[in-house]
């Protein structure tokens, strides 16, 4: 197992009171495992995430990453934010090797790795471009090399198709689900698109409304080695987005 | 692209000129027909052009001024003054600016008093510096300063506290440090801000310029218009705000320019 998540509690302290956001969350989550995270709004996914990232640190329990407890940002794991969050003054190159900049592993060697994923997933001609030039999935691609070029182990999307149109959504869902499995990374994915959920995870953890509880894990064992445009044809779908949607109604 | 445009678009791209055209001439136009009006009116005695001067007899008092090597000095004084103001006035703002984004504490702290320093009509800290710093030059940059620097300081921290909270967050998940989320993410995306406060900050120091001569100096465009007025030299006076608006107008152009060249650095943004 790679990420261990152990007894996660996070209770905000405001002016007004205490906010418990997270209750005793555990659960573990494999190499080369893709999952998602989902639950009502307000239920405490992205703070879940942030914790895991080091962003945020937990009010109580840990979270561990090959058994070391994570104590602030970490090169293992990648950050893939909300919206893609290019730097408009800078072209993709500069943007896709900002993190190699920041941790100073800009070299010949980590330079050749960001070339031929910037190649691979074509995006080798816009390297000299400004993000504004590039399409909305394309920008999505190149926040996925930016996270992908700093070599981290687990990949965290805090719902990063979010901004999207529904049209671009599905094709860069299928895109950004390539990369992943192609790379071999495990991934964590917060969404609120149930859909989204059963299309691109191995397994589906399901948390209750505020504070978040961990409700249900949800196996997905017929979906493992699919693309998110097989599953959505893939006649198991539509149970499992329906046991999923009842579990979350039940929750809100 | 076709090589021949369409009847229409020549139509339009034909208008567009015409219709530009019209306005500037009307611009020229209503400049000279005040002009005129005023010569004429100095003329015929419908004013007193001993009180209003004529634009013939700021003609010839620019002649005898630029004859005399003085028209150059006191303009050159006061556009360095200015210079010299609102170029310290952003540094420093911004440098002040650096320092309370570093240190939140020290921000909530200063923080009343920003705002109270603010309010404080600045022209009234004259006569503090001309006692501190003696009547020249320095006082005057410290007058422009005093005018500049706290709307610097503001303007530049509520651009740097407006940065999008998930760049910043993006930042901290890549491990940056402070100061390589200052450098890389903070000062980048603030350059609008720079150019907008060196905007303000040309008009500012300008006031404080001519607000200084007035109060203190031997030489300048604000010294010409007191002593004008002083000895009764309506036509020195008028013919020196007619310069000191040409100046000002001619720098203002000056920082638009290095707007558009820092907008084209920058590609599309700012």
């Amino acid at each position: 197992m790679i990420v261990e998540i152990d007894g996660v509690r996070k209770i905000y302290q405001t002016p007004e009171g205490e906010i418990g956001a997270l209750e005793d969350i555990t659960f573990s989550i494999e190499e080369g495992e893709f999952i998602s995270i989902v639950g009502p709004s307000g239920c405490g996914k992205t703070t879940l995430l942030n914790i895991i990232a080091g962003l945020e640190t937990p009010s109580g329990g840990a979270v561990r990453v090959d058994g070391t407890a994570i104590h602030g940002p970490n090169a293992r794991i990648g950050y893939m934010p909300q919206k893609d969050q290019l730097f408009p003054w800078r072209t993709i190159w500069d943007n896709v090797t900002l993190g190699l900049e920041i941790q100073g592993k800009k070299d010949a060697e980590h330079r050749a790795r960001v070339q031929e994923l910037l190649m691979r997933y074509g995006l080798r001609q816009f390297a000299g471009c400004v993000p504004s030039q590039l399409s909305g999935g394309m920008r999505q691609r190149c926040a996925l090399i930016r996270t992908l070029a700093t070599s981290p182990r687990i990949l965290l999307l805090d719902e990063p198709f979010s901004a999207l149109d529904y049209q671009t959504r599905l094709s860069v869902a299928e895109d950004i689900h390539g990369i992943i499995k192609k790379e071999g990374k495990t991934a964590v994915l917060v969404t609120h698109d149930i859909a989204e959920a059963v299309s691109m995870s191995d397994r589906v953890a399901v948390l209750s409304a505020r504070p978040g509880r961990l409700k249900r894990l949800i196996d997905q064992p017929e979906m493992r080695g699919l693309t998110p445009m097989e599953r959505r044809d893939h006649p198991q779908f539509q149970r499992y987005f329906n046991l999923l949607w009842k579990e979350i109604d039940r929750c809100a | 692209m076709p090589d021949t445009l369409s009847r229409e678009r020549a139509l339009y791209l034909k208008r567009r000129v015409r219709s530009r055209r019209a306005v500037l001439a009307a611009q020229i136009l209503l400049l000279v027909f005040l002009f005129i009006l005023w010569e004429l009116a100095a003329r015929c005695k419908w004013i007193d052009a001993f009180i209003t001067s004529s634009p013939s007899r700021i003609l010839k008092t620019f002649e005898n001024l630029y004859a005399s090597g003085d028209l150059f000095r006191h303009l050159g004084v006061s556009c360095l003054e200015t210079v010299a103001g609102f170029t310290l006035g952003t540094l420093i703002g911004t440098l002040i600016a650096v320092l309370l984004w570093w240190f939140p504490t020290l921000r909530r702290i200063l923080d009343p008093y920003l705002v109270v320093l603010n309010s404080l009509p600045k022209t009234a800290l004259g006569p503090i510096f001309i006692v501190w710093i003696g009547a020249g030059p320095g006082a005057i940059i410290a007058m422009t300063l005093a005018i500049s620097l706290i709307v610097t300081i503001l303007e530049v921290l509520h651009g740097f506290c407006s940065v999008d909270a998930g760049k910043i967050n993006l930042m901290k998940a890549l491990g940056a440090s402070r100061r390589q989320t200052l450098a890389k993410l903070v000062i980048p995306a603030n350059a609008a801000t720079f150019v907008n406060a060196l905007k303000v900050n040309v008009g500012l120091s300008w006031v404080g310029v001519i607000m200084g001569e007035f109060l203190v100096s031997r030489a300048g465009l604000g010294y010409l218009i007191v002593y004008g007025s002083q000895v009764f030299k309506m036509d020195l006076v008028m013919a020196t705000v007619i310069l000191l608006l040409i100046a000002a107008a001619g720098m203002y152009q000056g920082v638009l320019l290095l707007e558009k060249a820092i907008k084209k650095h920058l590609g599309v943004s700012a």
